[in-house]
């Protein structure tokens, strides 16, 4: 509504000053004109475009925060959140809550019950989160709807590959149809030759004609070359790759079931270039207390079931652990571990070549990327394999759609290292660009990766 | 300016046939393997399509086998416990100190994943502020020297046993002790100035009675220890303050090279060369010296000498001074009116004058002494309140020693880290005499001449293995700590003394170790170990100490004056001198700093008698100034004739390197070369891969005087009828007579600072079309792109560059640079990314020297990249001129369209990481030198920084402004949302420099360094601007403060009415 009124008002004022230009003021009118119509013009933006960062940044706040235990619109490990309106008693509520769980359990009736219903799992406090962050995430919650399934995918994905069938057949028919009237054409010219009194040789059968040959092996050399060349592209490339580790180590339990934050044990992600595999005294930190696997049946992929308590009693025979005297074996030997002790061998999944620099710690801290974006849903994997292709395209891919946390100098939202890029500020602001992706800072370049 | 010539060899100075040819192909070799292509068609040949079909068929093969391999299993093997202060994959900085003989300087070390991976300055020492020597930065290198010792040993029949536990050893050497017990022991060191190690030595030698502490240098400064003895009372030396002084005087002294303690006098001197304001002030720098050395190509003003003239010299400056003394007769009248220039000045600014003097003769020292104190050093640019701790051996004691061991007045001897039976002129008789000792020991980390003469060996660390502490200068301590746990059974030398001291034979307990008598020493002396543990988190503890003068007693002057007037010369003589690469032969084994090459020679792998072409002409008959064909027979080739110096009745052959600027009396010998065992056929094991056969040994030569060595000699020079290869990477990369260098002197400079740069300036005026101005973006037909964010830039300041080539191993060591070893640096093969450019100019007889550093100046408008066929070098938005390895195909295009020269092409598989394995074994000698084997050692492999690719062959590379460091200081910025910090970034080069020439950083960023630098626009330039390749490494031009006309037309006037 107010956009409109706008709109009037703009539209009236032009009027207005069109009739009473002058000649000799003409420009400054005009100058007048256009400076109102920028500014209504960027207010209005301003306004819709507002809109738009609050719910990016609701969906963002959900992933980062909420999506590790809640889906919008089923129950997982937390309830699901869609209709919280209807649940909680107001949206006071919901900021204390999330502030501080605990208290709220402690002092409040509907807080209580429903620790009831899902203990023992009691949910993180997040007093980090202010109350307009709270509201974007309820906000992406009520606003979620759920993607086109994979069913819905599928019967998009059907019709595709009916069509290229239908081209094929298509193009195997007209061919046919050229075939056989260059047959006809040269039967008939080879007549129509004879008449005037050209004699012709026998005609050449098609299967010893040279013109048919060289154009069917020019196509199978290229229908080789096609595979060959994407045979070897695909060299070295292990996506899928799920190799034996020592020790049956289940992502799923751990980071699923049990909801372990990724950090907990890969905390180089955040810091390092590498995410590091957990140094087995972090292992030890819970699995002290957890001496046996309680949880559902781990079942491999080949069908066979998993002892997972056998699994932790590796675990103390790597670490050098005594369950029984729930000591660590002593140091005889006096290398500074206990004796027996040795570092787990395990096999590593995601190989990237050694002319390739890939810095975790950009990625997740700089980058806010998810875990799951690059290795896949992994708190739902009982062993890890290798879920992405980790090839250049892939990387590239991304790095082309992705958008940096741009920082917004009106606002002073995002990162501020980027207020150095002064052209991509005027060209926002001008709407040269709707937004500065990965690609336009440079990460494409071959030395962001390679050096 | 433009019809000044700088030239960096005789072929380019007179335009030689050999050297026209030479600068057409930036590569000798022919283009493609096959040589008869170039005459018959590619299918007409018969061999080439054998050829052909060969290669053809083995990469097929190859490519097969190496495709239907499976992929290998690769583990990632965590810590067991993972220490609290490390993350896999982020580099922690420890402070820390290099120690050699007495040299030292505080450091910080870069440690990757537990292992020490480059050294870099530590800023908060007052001393060297951030400075390293080449000497320092390669040091890492040692740390995995494959020659160090792996455990302790005895030997047993002339043959080196493994002694298998520490305590074995203290109970064999207590027993051996028993024996000897009230006979003189002697612990023989180099210079020891670590407080808490003086304190045990003392402990250690009232413990045994009869025994004595030798400090031994390897290049001697007794000279000066002495006569600063005579005069001030004390036996020390003084320290230095380059910083104040306006006029600058040294006397052969090569104090930004190699004399006493390089890095701290070039920061110093460097405050004073930098040209600022309105009116810049610089200091006066005259320097008067046989050879040419580092320093003296500084100077502003240069004198050349006979080396047995050094004292008159002396004599004449004092006398000239109006001291009480009468001048000899100097016949050379440029050396005559060089020495009333200097005293002038000298005089001028007096009490801030500085004279100092190369020289070990004690009365040439005295001289010296007495200068100063005629032109107010004392106390001001001399104090005498603190000592300089670097040298205190005195050479009459380890001739003595020498003496006594041979008469067995001494019974045992303890050696550690020295390496007299190498460098002491008359090692080879100490040897003998040490093999039939009842007891020797030696400290040493590697089985060296010395030590292979002991009988029990106990390795003592490296110094990045160990605690320790250090006093290079009185207050200023600088402190130890160990960046890695010991690679090999070692034990600190300290630890065996504390062992051996205890009445125990086989304590095993913690309280002996060195680490907790040091801890102890400084937490007592600190007050609390709250203390000590900030102590060594900064590396440094100082007490800033008063300037101040001492009295002086000029007694023994006359007599001095007296003796040095009865020195005797000679036509042809000979002096001694140490490189910044080797310095005294101690590192010998580093293929980095044997790859280095000499500043002033640019010769490497090897030491050579260096004579002017006057000198050379005479010897050899060589006349490389005026006969085209001689100057090309002996330049173009590696080949060198060999001459036989004689000193004394001792002889070395060595090949000639003919360089201007030499006394032509004078032939210059480095230190530090021809390192071997007694049996050579064990030198590859026991000395090493690089320093075997890596040039003669030098040390024989030096004579004694009877109060100290003396490191010159009238000497006979013969021509012999050998030739001997040196690699010179002299000629490679010329800039074929192009004006690329600018400089002026100060005067000319204050007068009319515009006219320094006009002669470009107009250039790219000249080229731009009509009314258009902005030559950047007008100049050209490519379009103008943009660098939205960042713009990374360098400026190399050529007033304070002095060219001593620690940013080159800074590089190698950042950027995993290869070693390419001897044979391949003779074919213009050699890697590394940053060379330094020496040009000669001026006087042909004596020029003035100009250094360049001159490494990819990432142009954004790179006539590399237009020319690669698969865009493997292209242009980042940040200006970065990228080289992609893996995409890269060896056409070599871009090398060969590249102005500067700075391309880099691996011919053979120098870093061994081909897939296939032991194909560098058949080039074993003939194409790899042994050294290129030891870079590839798995223990020397550690060295590697993980963080940038090791290049394997085939492929172009070249500097890339240390990216990884460009990019690690963006994402810590990031990180922090502060763009500010990436101004923190430094550059390994700019890291090493002892002089602050380099300033790097980003150009769009107003207050960042390097834009700072390039405000100066009266001396701002770019290398080959009119090419319109728009660098983006700028410089800023030498400006010399001297008399002569430098740099502009009247001096090529003055020249040619000189000669004429």
């Amino acid at each position: 509504m107010l956009t409109l009124y706008q709109f009037a008002t703009l539209l009236l004022c032009t009027n207005q000053d069109f009739f009473h230009i002058s000649p000799d003021n003409c420009m400054s009118r005009y100058k007048k004109i256009i400076t109102k119509a920028i500014t209504s013009l960027l207010f209005i933006l301003l306004f819709s475009f507002s809109n738009n960062v609050i719910a990016a940044d609701g969906e963002a706040l959900f992933k980062a925060n909420c999506a590790n235990c809640h889906k919008p619109d089923v129950d997982y490990t937390g309830p699901a959140l869609k209709g919280w309106s209807t649940r909680v008693p107001n949206q006071e509520w919901i900021y204390k809550w999330v502030a501080n769980p605990a208290q709220m359990i402690a002092s409040d009736a509907y807080a209580k019950a429903l620790f009831e219903k899902w203990k023992p799992t009691v949910m993180t406090a997040f007093s980090n989160l202010k109350k307009e962050e709270v509201d974007a995430i309820l906000k992406y919650v009520d606003d979620y709807t759920p993607p086109v399934a994979t069913a819905g995918a599928a019967t998009t994905g059907a019709p595709e590959s009916d069509n290229s069938l239908l081209f094929g057949i298509l193009t195997l028919v007209l061919a046919l149809v050229a075939f056989i009237l260059l047959q006809v054409n040269s039967n008939l010219r080879k007549l129509s030759d004879e008449k005037v009194g050209i004699h012709r040789g026998e005609p050449v059968p098609f299967y010893r004609n040279k013109t048919y040959l060289m154009t069917g092996i020019i196509f199978l050399f290229a229908l080789g070359g096609y595979y060959t060349i994407s045979g070897a592209i695909g060299l070295g490339r292990m996506k899928n790759y799920q190799p034996e580790q020592p020790i049956y180590y289940s992502h799923k339990v751990h980071a699923g079931v049990n909801q372990i934050s990724c950090l907990y044990c890969h905390g180089g992600a955040q810091d390092s270039k590498h995410a590091n595999i957990p140094s087995v005294n972090v292992c030890m930190n819970c699995h002290k207390g957890i001496k046996e696997y309680k949880g559902e049946p781990i079942v491999k992929e080949d069908g066979t079931q998993v002892n997972g308590t056998a699994e932790i009693q590796k675990l103390y025979s790597y670490a050098g652990w005594n369950p029984d005297t729930k000591e660590y074996n002593p140091d005889n030997n006096k290398d500074g571990v206990p004796d027996g002790a040795q570092s787990i061998p395990w096999v590593k999944i995601h190989n990237l070549p050694d002319h390739v620099y890939f810095n975790h710690s950009q990625h997740v801290k700089v980058g806010k990327q998810q875990c799951q974006t690059c290795h896949g849903n992994i708190q739902e994997m009982p062993e890890v394999y290798q879920f992405a292709e980790l090839s250049m395209g892939w990387c590239i891919n991304c790095h082309r759609e992705s958008k940096v946390d741009f920082y917004n100098k009106e606002t002073g939202e995002g990162n501020k290292f980027y207020s150095i890029y002064e052209k991509f500020h005027t060209d926002l602001k001008n709407h040269k660009m709707d937004s500065v992706t990965v690609e336009s800072i440079g990460g494409t370049e071959c030395q962001k990766c390679h050096y | 300016m433009s019809n000044k010539q700088y030239w960096q060899n005789f072929g380019e100075l007179n335009q030689s046939d050999a050297f026209k040819q030479s600068t057409e192909k930036e590569f000798t070799e022919e283009l493609l393997p096959m040589e008869e292509l170039s005459k018959e068609g590619f299918l007409d040949g018969k061999t080439p399509r054998r050829d052909f079909l060969k290669y053809l068929g083995f990469s097929t093969a190859a490519a097969t086998i190496a495709a239907s391999c499976e992929m290998p299993v690769k583990r990632a093997i965590p810590y067991l416990q993972k220490p609290d202060n490390l993350i896999p994959g982020v580099a922690n900085y420890y402070a820390s100190t290099y120690v050699n003989g007495g040299d030292a300087i505080s450091v910080v070390v870069k440690q990757r994943d537990g292992r020490p991976i480059k050294i870099e300055g530590n800023e908060l020492s007052s001393l060297t502020q951030g400075g390293t020597s080449a000497q320092a930065q390669a040091s890492v290198l040692d740390l995995y020297d494959t020659t160090r010792l792996r455990h302790p040993l005895q030997k047993v029949d002339n043959d080196f046993k493994e002694v298998s536990t520490f305590d074995a050893f203290d109970g064999i050497i207590k027993n051996a002790m028993v024996n000897i017990k009230g006979e003189q022991i002697v612990l023989l060191t180099s210079t020891i100035h670590s407080p808490s190690t003086l304190q045990l030595i003392n402990e250690f030698l009232v413990k045994y009675p009869g025994s004595r502490h030798v400090q031994y240098d390897a290049v001697s400064y007794s000279g000066m220890l002495l006569a600063n003895e005579a005069c001030y009372g004390k036996r020390v030396l003084p320290v230095y303050q380059f910083n104040k002084a306006q006029t600058i005087v040294s006397l052969g002294a090569d104090f930004l090279g190699t004399w006493l303690s390089p890095v701290e006098f070039s920061k110093q001197y460097a405050t004073n060369r930098k040209v600022t304001g309105e009116k810049p002030a610089l200091s006066r720098h005259f320097h008067f010296e046989s050879m040419l050395s580092l320093t003296g190509s500084n100077a502003d003003d240069r004198y050349t000498h006979k080396p047995s003239e050094t004292g008159a010299v002396a004599l004449a400056l004092l006398a000239k001074l109006g001291g009480s003394v009468s001048a000899p007769t100097i016949t050379d009248a440029t050396l005559k009116e060089g020495i009333n220039k200097a005293a002038a000045e000298l005089l001028k600014s007096k009490g801030a004058s500085l004279v100092v003097c190369g020289s070990n003769d004690v009365n040439i020292q005295l001289v010296v002494n007495a200068i100063n104190e005629l032109i107010g050093a004392n106390g001001t640019t001399i104090n005498r309140a603190a000592n300089s701790n670097y040298r205190k051996g005195i050479d009459a004691d380890i001739v003595s020693l020498t003496a006594d061991i041979q008469s067995g007045k001494v019974k045992a001897l303890m050696v550690y880290d020295c390496n007299p039976v190498y460098n002491y002129a008359d090692g080879k008789k100490l040897g003998d005499a040490i093999a039939k000792l009842p007891v020797s020991i030696s400290f040493n980390g590697t089985l060296d001449e010395t030590t292979e003469q002991c009988k029990y060996i106990i390795p003592s660390h490296h110094w990045l293995e160990s605690w320790g502490d250090a006093e290079p200068t009185t207050g200023y301590i600088s402190l130890l700590q160990p960046i890695i746990n010991p690679l090999f059974k070692t034990r600190p030398f300290q630890t065996s003394l504390i062992k051996w001291m205890s009445a125990d034979a086989a304590a095993t307990s913690t309280a002996d170790e060195y680490e907790v008598y040091l801890k102890n020493y400084w937490t007592s002396k600190l007050g609390s170990a709250d203390l000590w543990d900030k102590a060594l988190q900064d590396g440094v503890i100082e007490t800033v100490s008063i300037v101040a003068g001492a009295t002086y007693n000029n007694s023994k002057l006359a007599e001095a004056a007296s003796k040095i007037a009865s020195i005797k010369g000679a036509v042809t003589e000979v002096v001694l001198y140490q490189k910044v690469s080797i310095g005294n032969g101690s590192q010998a084994n580093n293929p980095w700093l044997q790859e280095l090459p000499d500043p002033i020679s640019k010769v490497t792998w090897d030491n050579y008698a260096m004579m002017s072409p006057e000198l050379a002409m005479s010897v050899l008959g060589i006349d490389v100034m005026n006969n085209q064909r001689q100057a090309d027979s002996y330049e173009v080739t590696p080949e060198k004739p060999v001459v036989k110096v004689t000193v004394n009745g001792k002889s070395i052959e060595l090949p000639v390197l003919i360089l201007p600027g030499l006394n032509n009396s004078t032939v210059a010998i480095a230190l530090g070369y021809g390192r071997g065992s007694a049996d050579e056929s064990l030198s590859l094991d026991r000395v090493g891969k690089s320093a075997t056969g890596a040039g003669k040994n030098a040390y024989p030569l030096v004579g004694f005087n009877g109060s100290s060595f003396i490191y010159n000699a009238v000497a006979t020079v013969e021509k012999t009828n050998n030739k001997y290869p040196l690699a010179q990477t002299q000629v490679h990369g010329s800039s074929e007579s192009r004006p690329i260098l600018f400089e002026t002197n100060l005067s000319s400079f204050i007068a009319n600072p515009e006219a320094l740069l006009e002669e470009p300036r107009n250039e790219r005026l000249s080229l731009l079309a009509d009314g258009k101005t902005d030559f950047v973006t007008e100049g050209t037909i490519y379009p103008n792109y943009e660098k939205p964010g960042i713009k990374w830039g360098m400026s190399i300041d050529l007033n304070t560059c002095t060219g001593c080539s620690a940013c080159v191993v800074a590089c190698t060591a950042e950027n995993n640079v290869s070693v390419v070893g001897k044979i391949q640096v003779q074919k213009a093969h050699e890697m590394h990314w940053l060379r330094i450019d020496r040009y000669f100019t001026g006087d042909v007889k004596n020029p003035d020297v100009i250094f360049q550093p001159m490494m990819c100046q990432h142009c954004d408008n790179a006539p590399c990249e237009n020319v690669c066929p698969v865009a493997a070098t292209n242009h980042s938005s940040e200006g970065l001129n990228q080289m992609t390895y893996n995409r890269c195909i060896g056409t070599r295009y871009c090398a060969n369209n590249c102005p500067y020269k700075v391309r880099r092409f691996n011919w053979l598989d120098f870093s061994g990481s081909d897939s296939f394995a032991d194909n560098q074994e058949p080039l074993r000698g003939k194409e790899l030198n042994e050294s290129v084997f030891q870079m590839n050692d798995d223990l020397t492999r550690m060295v590697l920084n993980p963080d940038v690719t090791v290049r394997s062959r085939g492929v172009i590379e070249k500097c890339s402004f240390c990216v990884q460091r460009l990019q690690e200081s963006k994402l810590e910025s990031k990180k922090q949302q502060d763009p500010s910090l990436v101004r923190n970034v430094k550059t390994a080069c700019m890291q090493a420099c002892p002089t602050n020439a380099i300033s790097f950083g980003n150009v769009n960023d107003k207050a960042s360094e390097v834009s700072k630098a390039r405000a100066d626009e009266n001396r701002n330039f770019y290398v080959l601007e009119q090419l319109h390749v728009l660098p983006n490494v700028s410089y800023l031009a030498k400006i010399r403060n001297t008399d002569r006309h430098v740099g502009v037309a009247e001096e090529i006037k003055e020249s040619e009415a000189a000669h004429s």
